[in-house]
């Protein structure tokens, strides 16, 4: 299921990322490159850091040192218009789903589309929004409450929110946490699915192997706020280093 | 300088309140009005608090009659209840009762809500969808508790009148209009206008609190009830030191 990447272009590049909350360090020099239509996997233990550096990249926290290039801008030093020009292509699947519990289905996925500034009619809107759950195979879903729906579900309504815009690249965190193996196996064939059907460069966070197993195309080890090592899943599995082994065991 | 711990943290929490509440006043002004959903916000505050308002005040009202009617009677001056009750409840007990129990429902509604997206990232999802977060959520909302508590005193003082006219009617027959005449003309400008405009800041007391509190609540589900109970103390509590403030500029008008 491991689409292949045809050029060979930096999407996203991380360069010596240091953040640290009170004394707490928990970035340190950290470093990372994502190429075009790259599935890419981070892999760390609970509290390393890893919402954190995403949520670095789209901007959402401000790092104290370092260098964050996103499809040729620099994060760091965009304006307010600049910022949510990036941000319409670069897709962000929150751990925690972040779906609007006021609004419907239907309202939530329009959020980004009319928030965007976008001029588009209603049956355009109407259009992607049932395109968007076509993908994820929830179409009766929308007009129902967030609240209606399993925890598997919200999952999938909050993926097809962030695939709305037709992101070049889409920040996954945690996508399956939480969700029943088989729930979590259908997460990880749509974000496969995905990935084919519309060329997007992903980053993936998780501590789940199997989803690292099935999704990434190249993982990278954030222990102790560094980049620690990165390759291919089976490269890594033989890996000799303790740190590292620890993983998959 | 050494403060103790508690004078600390109450002085910390000052500082932030006020930095918040500045920052709604810089970005309230910047373009790109939410106008709809201020619309939407001043009829969720107006509507979710009036009947519980109207209940008070009509309560209070005739309560505050019936009590005061036997001492008045033993003076003598029970041609006074209506004057009496009239000041009391424009200048004092309308605005003050309506902005705790506004405090009580909106803060703390106020600061569950937003605390709870706060914690399930539905705030950050908003910034990453092209929308200013603070001013699609804090502004509103505080320009809506600021536009409607005005609004629902008004309303509650005259609930509260006419509480007042049915208690007086136990005990003797009073006719509406002579009652309302009377109140009219016992109440001058200098009651009125005052009482109103201290409820604007009421308003703004009770919706900057709850969104400053729903907006830094701590990760985890307790983290959202603390931010709405916290809401519902300190804004209470400075609805009251802004009264003290209120009749001492009053005063000096
Ligand atoms: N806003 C914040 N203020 C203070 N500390 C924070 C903040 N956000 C994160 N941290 C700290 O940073 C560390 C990393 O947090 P992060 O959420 O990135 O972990 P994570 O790798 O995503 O873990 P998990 O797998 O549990 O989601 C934690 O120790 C956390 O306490
Ligand atoms: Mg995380």
């Amino acid at each position: 299921m491991k689409h292949q990447t045809d050029t060979r272009e930096t999407v996203i590049a991380v360069k010596g990322l240091c953040k640290s909350f009170g004394s707490h360090r928990v970035l340190d020099h950290f470093d990372l490159t994502l190429q075009r239509g790259e599935s890419l996997v981070v892999l760390g233990r609970s509290g390393s850091g890893k919402s954190v550096l995403i949520k670095c990249i789209i901007g959402l926290i401000r790092p104290d040192h370092g260098k964050i290039t996103v499809l040729d801008e620099n994060v760091l030093t965009l304006d307010h218009k600049a910022m949510d020009k990036m941000r319409m292509k670069v897709g962000f699947l929150f751990q925690s789903n972040a779906l609007y519990d006021s609004m419907t289905v239907r309202e939530n996925l329009e959020f980004p589309l009319r928030r965007h500034a976008f001029r588009m009619g209603q049956q355009e809107v109407d259009d992607l929004v049932m395109e968007a759950l076509k993908n994820v195979g929830l179409e009766h879903t929308v007009d129902m409450m967030p609240v209606e729906l399993s925890g598997g579900m919200r999952k999938r309504i909050a993926l097809a929110r962030t695939l709305i815009l037709k992101p070049e690249i889409i920040l996954y965190d945690e996508p399956t946490t939480g969700l029943d193996p088989i729930t979590s196996r259908e997460i990880i064939n749509l974000i496969n699915t995905i990935g084919e059907k519309y060329h997007t460069a992903s980053i993936i966070i998780t501590h789940d192997m199997k989803c690292v197993q099935l999704t990434a195309q190249r993982v990278a080890m954030l222990i102790d706020g560094r980049c620690y090592a990165t390759g291919t899943y089976d490269a890594l599995k033989n890996n000799p280093d303790e740190k590292i082994n620890l993983f998959f065991q | 300088m050494n403060f103790p711990d508690a004078t600390r943290v109450f002085l910390n929490q000052t500082g932030e309140i006020s930095r918040f509440a500045f920052r709604f006043f810089r970005q309230g002004l910047r373009t790109r009005y939410e106008w709809q959903e201020l619309l939407r916000q001043c009829y969720i505050v107006g509507y979710k608090s009036l009947p519980l308002a109207a209940l008070t005040a009509f309560i209070m009202g005739l309560v505050l009659t019936m009590q005061l009617h036997p001492t008045m009677v033993y003076y003598g001056v029970e041609a006074m209840i209506p004057a009496m009750v009239g000041i009391s409840i424009v200048r004092e007990i309308g605005p003050i009762l309506t902005a705790l129990i506004f405090a009580g429902k909106i803060g703390s509604s106020i600061g569950a809500e937003l605390g709870s997206m706060k914690v399930t990232e539905q705030i950050d999802a908003m910034e990453v969808s092209g929308t200013n977060p603070f001013k699609y959520l804090v502004v509103t909302r505080t320009l809506a508790s600021v536009l409607m508590l005005p609004v629902l005193v008004i309303l509650s003082d005259a609930v509260s009148l006419y509480g007042s006219y049915l208690g007086i009617n136990l005990y003797e027959q009073v006719q509406f209009n002579l009652f309302f005449k009377q109140i009219l003309d016992s109440l001058a400008y200098q009651d009125v206008v005052p009482a109103i405009v201290k409820t604007f800041f009421f308003g703004f007391a009770v919706g900057i609190i709850g969104c400053f509190q729903g907006y830094n609540s701590s990760k985890g589900t307790e983290g959202v009830g603390r931010s709405a109970n916290a809401a519902v103390v300190v804004s209470s509590v400075l609805i009251f030191i802004l009264d003290l403030i209120a009749v001492q500029v009053a005063d000096l008008l």
